[in-house]
């Protein structure tokens, strides 16, 4: 486990690749604990990856990484860094069948954490009423977000690698996703998020790096 | 590694319970190959029996082993391909992998939920095969075992290639292809032990259980050393 002290992400010249594809060409960056940095740049630059790859989901080809102290270029640190951060990828992770409760009480019991919280964090997101009840399938794309950060919540990560999180949700839904990643933060969190929303993701952020053409400038 | 297994396994059966594809799909093709089986081969040829110059059977009646079993398998792969389809798609395969789960315990719960959809299937198949083609039942015991080990056995090697192509696009198309053959062991043993259990002597059927029971345990240990590896690459 790192020092308080001790950066929370630390890239150095990484390459990861998607296929044959260079996703990551070289990225250089450091985030230390308690930070909310938002990563920008068109389509295809790599923010994608770099999120996975901090969530431990991407190979690193070349160069140095390290997330939360762990070597996450070797399989064995990807594994280990995985417990301690939540991603909310372009994918909700959720399984259509299955109410919405349910799916929140699945992952909470996978991802190691209490199912007390799990009531007080459908509430918190908005879903703990009648749509508790509800599949999946049946959710509107907001819903199916609130959904997964409801997941997220119950995981209590100490690293928040979040992509869009605010496409397809509401004004009230975007105002409670900076409210809970400001809460998070304020608890010993760290943040990393990729938006293309800026006026409303700079808000959220202390810090905004450019990532273009696989580099972080 | 059981706890994580037992929560894979309640998902998943939990899942098949919601969308009933077992009742709706699954069961009715695995029948609808059993029929197709009795049109293909005339209830009324018959043949001598086996020792016996004189006294004839049902062709039909002799090979329902076989059949049961090869309308069994391809039955399975719609079970195991759904087992997998429902991890392929919007993350769930990366949310899994960042639960930390045991891989050995997504492997045993994945398998075990199969298994469990496929003892379903084979009770209705079963029941299918006696009104179909009239077979009779010599050793009740040694029909379960073999039933159950054979299960146990596709269920782990076809959650394990499943595994293999999770993360493929032709994943689909190259299960079947990938797992028939493995399977064919499976066939010939189950048929074989199956036709002991129903047409006598028992004796003949033990040494393929045997080799059912190897194929099963090979099948659960190599799952549960290589599924963390398929899972990563998947």
């Amino acid at each position: 486990m790192p020092a308080v002290s001790d950066p929370v992400v630390l890239l150095s010249q990484a390459v990861s690749l998607l296929g044959r594809f260079p996703a990551l060409a070289g990225a250089d960056l450091r985030v230390d604990p308690g930070e909310v940095v938002l990563l920008q740049g068109p389509n295809g630059a790599g923010k994608s990856t770099l999120l996975r790859l901090c969530a431990g989901l991407a190979a690193v080809q070349s160069g140095t990484a390290e997330v939360m102290g762990f070597d996450v270029a070797t399989r064995a640190g990807r594994r280990s860094v995985r417990r301690h951060v939540g991603l909310l990828g372009h994918g909700s992770a959720l399984y259509d069948d299955l109410t919405v409760e349910q799916n929140v009480r699945f992952w909470t019991a996978a991802n190691g954490g209490e199912s007390a919280g799990v009531d007080a964090a459908l509430e918190r997101l908005g879903i703990g009423g009648r749509l508790r009840t509800v599949s999946v399938r049946n959710l509107s794309a907001g819903q199916r977000k609130r959904t997964a950060m409801a997941v997220m919540v119950c995981r209590r990560p100490r690293l928040w690698l979040l992509d869009e999180p605010h496409a397809g949700l509401d004004q009230a839904g975007r105002d409670l996703i900076d409210a809970l990643v400001g809460q998070a933060v304020d608890q010993g969190a760290t943040a990393i998020v990729a938006s293309h929303e800026l006026d409303r993701a700079a808000g959220l952020a202390t810090r905004v790096v450019q990532v273009v053409g696989g580099h972080v400038a | 590694m059981w706890r994580d297994a037992r929560l894979i396994a309640a998902k998943d059966l939990r899942v098949e319970w919601v969308s009933r594809v077992l009742t709706t799909q699954v069961v009715p093709f695995g029948l609808l190959v059993l029929i197709l089986f009795g049109f293909g081969i005339s209830p009324d040829l018959q043949t001598f029996e086996p020792g016996e110059a004189t006294s004839k059977v049902a062709v039909l009646e002799q090979v329902a082993p076989g059949l049961f079993w090869l309308a069994v398998l391809f039955s399975a792969l719609l079970a195991i391909g759904r087992s997998f389809a429902i991890e392929a798609v919007d993350g769930n395969l990366d949310a899994l992998r960042l639960a930390g789960l045991d891989p050995a315990g997504i492997f045993l719960g994945k398998a075990g939920a199969v298994l469990v959809e496929l003892l379903l299937l084979e009770v209705v198949l079963g029941f299918g095969s006696f009104v179909l083609y009239g077979a009779p039942l010599d050793n009740a015991v040694l029909l379960v075992t073999v039933v159950v080990s054979a299960t146990v056995g596709i269920a782990s090697a076809g959650t394990l290639y499943a595994a293999l192509a999770a993360g493929l696009r032709v994943r689909d198309t190259l299960v079947p292809l990938l797992l028939l053959p493995v399977l064919a062991p499976v066939l010939l043993g189950a048929s074989l032990a199956t036709e002991a259990a129903l047409f006598g002597p028992a004796s003949d059927g033990w040494p393929w259980l045997a080799a059912l029971g190897a194929f099963a345990v090979l099948y659960l240990g190599a799952g549960i050393l290589a599924f963390g590896s398929l899972l990563e690459d998947s």
